[in-house]
């Protein structure tokens, strides 16, 4: 299958390994990757802070890179949610008919990462090798916009030499909320502070999630706590192989 | 008194038109669209239970348990049981000034106890006795819930309500397994001033400790006649 | 917080006052512990409901249906209602709802009420005006009674004192009641408060309550509760006002059979709660409850909010709480952060539409959306919609020159190229050079993001993008 890689803003200039990751996981199960050259940013920013006219553009932007593709692959459960849960609003507001017609035909093929190996391939082992003690923390957008389930899970499972850890309060938020984290600081601190907690109690070496904005906030505690454990994508466990670098 | 009192009622009056107009207005400006009321209410979707796949029995069991559950104390008793059983519970309870709702079924009073019935005493006097007898209406097994009406039997709200022990009578035959059959049976009598008991007063407001009795009665016991035999058989 | 009314007109930013809030510790443990128990209590009795999804869909069908025809609804209320020998008052905004009570207190000839616990009462901060013309009310139920007797504000719509602790509650009770010897366990404080309120219940001539449910088929009202506070209000007092948000009508008395199985499960997490009372104006009769009824319908921007049709869901809701015991935001600041009686989740969206958009404006940010009061709402209003709808109308209202708003329009220009987007990401790189660390972290930020650092690091960024990466390879191989 041709599957087109939407990296998101924000995995593209800080978590290139994450992109990295997907395509060699996508590659190994025997998929051609394409990259639209012009991709840029969902807009999920700016229509949760508030600037929906800002994001209208973005959604004609996205639609107009990856219109025709047979499946979009995401590493990042909450702009998969914003596209799912505010694009046909979006196109229906924009007033365009075609580009509601284009949204209604594009979004069905449009995944997060863990959800089109175990949804649209329908596998939970994709070969990986991560010999670390790992916690899985499910994101929110994942678990409650995308509907996820166990699936991140299954996946995990199915990684050889890997020691999962359940994580307490696996479903309770982190605190990150995009521009949340920055405009009510205090309350974000003290959110991150229990999860913080909670990934420490397991003492795994390292958190992981489908989504790099949640391990970005998380990995900001632990390092500055100098705790030693670290964050990594559910795309980069799954691309790790026996031999290879982990 | 009288002017100022108007003064209430016409600001009320015009206020009734604006709000009106207001609502007709928020509607049309978002875009809720005009329509008849009953029939879209007749076409809202209701894929819920109606009913229970419980046998009788069973129903009658998940009632025993939901009162328990809330601390209710529960007893079957026969059909012409009904007299003795309610002198042994006042007996255990140690209750002997008992109030009854007027109309309670006469063969269900014990020979030789002195209930006194309620004929519009003062709330001062229900507060003086220390327990109250009454029939029921209907009760829920899967919320472990008492119907009580104002009719025949039952009384009045207040005397279920201030005596600190309330013993309630359940026919078998008016158990129902949900809340929406419960709810087709009072559709039919809406008249009456209702109240759903289930199990004695609580509160649960002090660091989410439930404790029993804060104003109602701190102890229920109900006895389950089994009136409906021949339909359990 | 305590003694100071909870009014959005004047209450602090919702960060402002959180980071007050996140400073009390026992607060923090005491609104943990009640959210954990009661969520876990609403887990268990939702879990053995297996049609409960239907449930919620139908609700939400019927809340929606109501809205649709509240004028509808409304007026047959009122026929029903006048016919079953209740006074039905009309309402525009709090001051008329207050004005309305007070006569009607008045003309009962009582200088004192007792008071079932009401938010709509809350609302319009009744008592304080009963206070000032003279009237004083006992608020009843246990938690508006330590509320009350602590000069407190609420916290919960249905645990408004989950805030205290027993130890807390014990020394209110021991001050304002002269109890000296008073016991600490939660059955001492009930005791002490079912003595200190039997008199009042036997005595006092007006009771004044809030509504659950108006129900517009047979004008009958519905009160849900617990402890008994509620009946006693309703049944005794020779006279008895209600007050209800126009908001609370339900088209038949079947409605219930829905409404009656989502709110007691989603609230306090019981299967029902001990009490539930319907009647009809008055009866007949005369022997059964108070002589006269009477019943106060308030907009008080209710319908401003049912013109937005996106915000409008916000007037489904049935008061159950279950909202703010999922959201970890108001697990962290507890209710008073809130600035208003309406907290958490649904206050977030509730308030500032009340307010018309013109106070409350951090609330709708005090969320990091995460859905969980989605999830859990028993009649499916999709908070966390509404919230990032109301964002953009707290924008809408934003100047021209406001920084956040110039730098959202930059980044969004910036997202509508990728050649300005690849000339930004180098650009970061260049600007961050400075903050970095030796390790490759960052451990300090400027202005607007100055937030992110308080208590986290920020690793840099890499030195080469993914798409930089990409086209190095050749694209697919």
């Amino acid at each position: 299958m041709q599957v087109a890689l939407f990296i998101t803003c924000y995995n593209d200039t800080l978590f290139p390994e994450t992109g990295k990751a997907v395509v060699r996981v996508l590659e190994r199960l025997g998929h051609t990757v394409v990259f639209p050259a012009g991709q840029t940013c969902c807009g999920q920013m700016h229509y949760n802070t508030g600037y929906q006219a800002e994001a209208m553009p973005l959604l004609e932007r996205f639609v107009a890179q990856f219109k025709g593709s047979e499946a979009v692959v995401v590493p990042s459960s909450s702009c998969v949610a914003m596209m799912r849960d505010h694009y046909p609003k979006m196109a229906a507001h924009i007033g365009n008919a075609d580009l509601t017609r284009e949204v209604e035909a594009l979004l069905p093929n449009v995944y997060e990462f863990s959800e089109f190996l175990t949804k649209r391939l329908g596998l939970e082992d994709v070969g990986a090798f991560y010999p670390h003690r790992v916690t899985y923390h499910a994101s929110c957008h994942g678990l409650r916009n995308l509907g996820l389930g166990d699936g991140p899970l299954k996946l995990l499972k199915a990684v050889r030499g890997i020691d999962l850890v359940e994580l307490q309060g696996l479903e309770e938020c982190c605190g990150f909320g995009g521009t949340f984290a920055v405009k009510n600081a205090e309350v974000s601190s003290a959110m991150l502070a229990d999860k913080t907690r909670a990934v420490l109690n397991t003492r795994a070496e390292a958190c992981t999630a489908c989504d790099n904005s949640c391990l970005m906030h998380i990995q900001g505690s632990l390092h500055r706590q100098r705790t030693g454990v670290h964050t990594v994508h559910l795309a980069e466990i799954l691309a790790s192989e026996a031999g290879g670098a982990a | 008194m009288g002017e100022a009192w108007g003064c209430v009622v016409n600001a009320s009056t015009a206020s009734r038109e604006l709000m009106l107009g207001r609502i007709r207005t928020a509607n049309a400006a978002a875009g809720a669209g005009a329509g008849n009321a009953a029939e879209e209410w007749a076409a809202i979707p209701r894929e819920y239970r109606r009913t229970s796949t419980l046998g009788r029995e069973a129903v009658l069991e998940l009632l025993e348990d939901r009162l328990r559950d809330y601390d209710a104390h529960v007893l079957r008793v026969a059909s012409e049981g009904v007299a003795a059983a309610v002198l042994g519970m006042l007996g255990e309870r140690g209750r002997t000034r008992m109030l009854a709702a007027p109309g309670v079924t006469a063969a269900w009073l014990p020979e030789g106890f002195a209930f006194a019935v309620d004929d519009g005493l003062s709330v001062e006097s229900i507060d003086r006795f220390e327990g109250v007898m009454t029939e029921s209406t209907l009760a829920i097994a899967e919320t472990g819930t008492i119907v009580l009406q104002t009719v025949p039997g039952q009384g009045r709200r207040a005397v279920s309500l201030v005596p600190d022990y309330h013993l309630c009578l359940v026919r078998a035959s008016a158990v129902v397994a949900t809340v929406p059959e419960a709810m087709d049976v009072l559709a039919t009598r809406p008249a009456f001033a209702t109240t759903f008991i289930s199990g004695p007063s609580a509160t649960a407001d002090i660091e989410m400790t439930r404790i029993k009795g804060v104003h109602g009665p701190r102890f229920l016991d109900v006895l389950l006649v089994m009136d409906d035999v021949a339909r359990s058989a | 917080m305590s003694g100071v009314a909870l009014d959005p007109k004047t209450a602090p930013t919702f960060p402002m006052a959180a980071k007050v809030l996140v400073g009390d510790t026992q607060m923090r443990k005491n609104v943990r512990h009640a959210t954990d128990i009661i969520q876990a209590k609403r887990a268990r009795v939702v879990g053995e409901m297996p049609d409960w999804q239907e449930l919620r869909e139908t609700g939400r069908r019927v809340r929606e249906h109501t809205m649709k025809f509240l004028d509808v609804y409304l007026e047959e209320f009122e026929r029903k209602c006048t016919a079953a020998g209740g006074v039905v008052h009309w309402a525009k905004d709090a001051d008329e709802a207050r004005q309305i009570v007070i006569g009607l207190v008045k003309a009962s000839g009582s200088h004192e009420v007792i008071k079932i616990k009401s938010m709509t009462t809350e609302e319009i901060q009744l008592n304080k005006a009963l206070e000032g013309a003279g009237i004083t009310p006992y608020e009843t139920d246990l938690a508006e009674l330590i509320i009350q007797l602590g000069g407190d504000q609420p916290s919960h719509i249905v645990v408004p004192a989950l805030h205290k602790n027993r130890q807390q509650i014990r020394e209110i009770f021991k001050r304002e009641m002269n109890l000296p010897n008073l016991g600490d366990t939660p059955q001492d404080l009930a005791d002490a408060a079912r003595l200190f309120l039997r008199k009042k219940f036997l005595t006092v001539k007006t009771g004044v309550s809030g509504a659950n449910f108006l129900i517009a088929e047979t004008g009958g009202v519905c009160v849900v509760e617990s402890e008994g506070n509620g009946r006693m209000c309703l049944t005794l007092p020779e006279t008895l006002i209600t007050i209800a948000g126009i908001d609370k009508v339900v088209p038949r008395l079947a409605d219930l059979e829905v409404l009656l199985q989502l709110l007691p499960r989603s609230a306090t997490g019981e299967r029902m709660n001990p009490y539930n009372s319907i009647w009809n104006g008055v009866d007949p009769r005369g022997v059964d409850g108070p002589k006269a009824f009477h019943i106060v319908l308030m907009d008080n921007a209710r319908t401003k909010v049912l013109e937005d049709s996106e915000g409008r869901q916000t007037l489904n809701c049935i008061r159950c709480g279950a909202c703010q015991n999922a959201c970890p935001v108001y697990r962290q600041t507890g209710g008073h952060a809130y600035g208003s009686v309406y907290a958490g989740p649904i206050g977030a969206i509730l308030t500032p539409q009340l307010q018309e958009m013109h106070y409350a404006q951090t609330l709708p940010y005090a969320s990091s959306l995460c859905g969980a009061c989605y999830e859990v709402c028993p009649v499916k209003i999709n908070i966390p919609e509404v919230l990032v709808h109301l964002r953009n109308r707290v924008v809408e209202q934003k100047g021209f020159f406001d920084p956040e708003a110039a730098a959202m329009k930059t980044v969004g220009m910036i997202f509508r190229s990728e050649r300005r987007f690849r000339a930004a990401q180098r650009f970061g790189r260049m600007a961050e050079t400075p903050l970095v660390d030796k390790d490759g972290w960052i451990g300090w930020l400027p202005g607007l993001l100055g937030g992110w650092t308080q208590v986290r690091d920020l690793r840099e960024m890499p030195k080469e993008t993914f798409r930089d990466w990409w086209e190095k390879r050749g694209g697919a191989s």
